[in-house]
């Protein structure tokens, strides 16, 4: 791989964001994602490949580390940041469509509930993986959704909740979503669910962690 | 530009810089001196201020006693399941008392904690009280079962984001529901307030320790300060009794954090000991206890002002795991279970279950009393010494510690100081427990130490160099400073 790449690849798993950002120590003074981004661009490697060859190979890896325990999501969040600050660099090939994503990722914690800790988790590592991510907060009522595929037609659209008393307007937003957009997938998660909920309600997946939504946004991509 | 007179800071202040004004009056941490200075002391069913209730529990008196905490199945709140909601409730306390009369129960506390519509609609909640105190109050006329409620209202004003925590349109039916629920029979009065949470929800997640000690320490006190004297002045008014709090959403949320391997077990540590000078500001506000359950930072609270507490351990892993299973009934006066579902097990109904748990609990813990001093000190140092090597969580709850802790928790005139004293007091403990062998942490744990401590050290102990500091780096778009008094 290109030296450039590599080193990205080795700025953003290790939550590495410019030159003067003192984490990780192992990296301190040396170029971040930003200047890393620049350079790459500047060199003339295609953003497409910037995107695909460093960026989400990185996140891949951040998420697999977390998935085995190995870090904890504050080195996670370092490494969102510096994938952010490459990604600022690489807006106007997005805006452009010289760089297109995987899909589009809406998600949302579902009305009545607050709790915005697991699906924020979730909304990054999905940005990570090379997808546009439509986060709609906390509080969202059904129609917000559907308003959401309509404006990303063929977008995934993901629920969460982290209560009992919550977890049952999962089953009603899942139901007006498909009675208005029938072919639209629907991801649930959140500490009270799991799959026989998910089946029982009409969803489409349950995942327990971020990178089990990942890995399933990856095969519906392939 | 700022200057320091006597024990009570006094500020110059800049010209047009309306804050620095309004911090004179609440940067003085009131507790000076601890009430239970030796660790011995610290036992459980015995606070030096035990309150007295009603029907004639006498919590922190000399005995523990069983707190039950529930909530509904699966289901939703609307005007078509109200006769079911109402149902659940009364099929809880029903079922509860009768175990408990059956367990030779000394006496009972029932929590209700409601959730969101039964405090935007009060009535509901109110309603809700009202069944559960014709019952408590029918196991006590027929069978002299004394048992208490303590209501908890949700703290509604996290709805709304930026919170609007002086001015939200939530905290009228929050405070119709505290009045009117206790005047039905709501005898205990609580409250996990949210105060400063949407400041450190994201700071948990970074293991910003900073911005934890300004969210607790600076907003967080702010509310408590607000939000305390209209609970105490009700309770005075109707001759009630105000409990206290808990920092659920904070401390309770990162040991939950740490359980799922998101953060470090070590931050949470800290976290729970910055919450001590939040939570205390109830009891500055005269909240008497018992504290809230689920508020781990009440072994502080406790030898700091002598008030009783709740504890939860074991019996809450219905609602979360914990590391901290035995060490948190250690110097309880209420054994809590959190909260369960009113679902179907095999021997009954689970609140009918739990409430078996914790009677079978306390009962241990009243014969150790019964016994004697040195019988209830085994029995505590069992507790202790079964846990508290296994998790900094389990370490800093351990009484001596507590102690050890309280002293730096009370040494400054700040809550700022203080919270950076016990927080560092704290890494203290942990690093010579790790030095000594008695305690393994992974690489991945122990690497957190040293940035935790420098973080804290950077605190100055004046406040307003504190918030000073933090306004740059803080996302002020999502808190309100007005809605603290800042």
């Amino acid at each position: 791989m290109n030296e450039i790449l590599e080193k990205l690849l080795e700025a953003v798993e290790f939550g590495k964001v410019d030159q003067k950002s003192p984490y990780p120590p192992q990296l301190r003074g040396l170029d971040g994602a930003l200047e890393l981004t620049v350079k790459a661009i500047e060199t003339g490697i295609e953003p497409q490949q910037i995107l695909e060859s460093a960026l989400v190979p990185a996140m891949d890896r951040v998420g697999k580390k977390f998935s085995e325990n190995k870090i904890f999501v504050p080195q996670m969040l370092m490494s969102a940041r510096a994938m952010g600050a490459s990604m600022l660099q690489l807006k106007p090939f997005f805006t452009s469509g010289e760089i297109k994503t995987k899909g589009t990722f809406i998600i949302g914690t579902v009305k009545g509930d607050l709790h915005d800790i697991g699906k924020n988790l979730v909304a990054m590592m999905v940005e990570g993986a090379g997808w546009t991510v439509v986060d709609l907060g906390v509080d969202v009522p059904s129609a917000r959704y559907i308003e959401a595929v309509n404006n990303n037609p063929g977008a995934v659209v993901a629920l969460s909740a982290l209560l009992t008393t919550t977890m049952v307007n999962m089953g009603e937003i899942v139901s007006d979503i498909k009675a208005n957009l029938p072919s639209t997938k629907v991801f649930i998660g959140g500490a009270p669910v799991n799959n026989d909920f998910c089946q029982k309600i009409g969803a489409d997946f349950y995942a327990p962690d971020p990178q089990g939504v990942v890995e399933h946004l990856s095969k519906l991509a392939s | 530009m700022l200057c320091k007179q006597g024990k009570l800071e006094i500020y110059a202040v800049h010209p047009g810089n309306e804050f620095l004004t309004k911090t004179l009056k609440y940067n003085t941490m009131k507790y000076k001196s601890l009430i239970i200075n030796n660790p011995e002391d610290l036992m459980f069913g015995i606070a030096p201020k035990p309150v007295k209730t009603r029907r004639g529990l006498e919590i922190g008196g000399g005995q523990v006693y069983a707190e039950l905490n529930f909530t509904l199945p699966i289901m939703s709140i609307n005007d078509s399941t109200l006769p079911q909601v109402y149902e659940h409730y009364r099929e809880i306390a029903e079922g509860a008392l009768e175990r408990a009369l059956d367990l030779n129960s000394k006496g009972v506390v029932l929590e209700l904690e409601t959730l969101l519509e039964m405090t935007k609609t009060p009535q509901i909640g109110i309603e809700i009280v009202k069944i559960m105190n014709e019952i408590c109050e029918k196991y006590y006329q027929k069978h002299g079962l004394a048992s208490e409620i303590r209501l908890t209202p949700n703290d509604l004003r996290e709805f709304e984001r930026p919170a609007k925590q002086r001015t939200s349109q939530y905290l009228e039916p929050m405070m119709e529901l505290f009045e009117k629920g206790m005047i039905a029979g709501g005898d205990l009065l609580s409250i996990e307030s949210t105060g400063g949470k949407e400041v450190s929800d994201d700071a948990l997640m970074n293991c910003d320790i900073k911005t934890i000690v300004f969210a607790l320490a600076v907003l967080g006190v702010r509310d408590m300060q607000f939000l305390w004297k209209k609970i105490v002045s009700l309770a005075n008014q109707h001759g009630k009794i105000a409990a206290g709090d808990s920092a659920c959403g904070f401390a309770n949320t990162a040991m939950v954090l740490a359980e799922k391997k998101y953060i470090p077990r070590v931050f949470a540590a800290l976290v729970r000991i910055i919450s001590v000078v939040r939570s205390i500001v109830a009891m500055e506000e005269g909240a008497v206890g018992p504290d809230k359950d689920c508020g781990y930072e009440g072994p502080f609270l406790k030898a700091i002002t002598g008030i009783p507490i709740s504890m939860e351990g074991k019996t809450a892993a219905c609602a979360h795991l914990s590391p901290i299973g035995n060490i948190a009934s250690a110097c309880c006066d209420l054994w809590s279970n959190e909260s369960v579902q009113n679902i179907k097990l095999l021997s009954g109904m689970a609140p009918t279950a739990y409430m078996e748990q914790l009677e079978y609990d306390a009962r241990l813990m009243n014969q150790a009393l019964i016994a004697g001093t040195v019988p209830s000190h085994i029995l505590q140092q069992l507790l202790v010494a079964s846990d508290v090597y296994t998790d900094p969580q389990a370490l800093i709850l351990s009484p001596e510690n507590v102690i050890r802790i309280s002293k730096e928790l009370i040494k400054g005139d700040s809550y700022v100081a203080n919270a950076r004293n016990g927080a560092l007091a704290a890494i203290d403990i942990i690093e010579e427990a790790l030095a000594s062998g008695k305690m393994k942490l992974s690489e991945m744990e122990t690497s957190y130490l040293p940035l935790l401590r420098e973080d804290l050290e950077s605190i100055p102990d004046n406040e307003s160099e504190f918030i000073e500091m933090m306004l740059p780096v803080l996302d002020q778009s999502k808190f309100i400073m007005a809605e603290y008094g800042l």
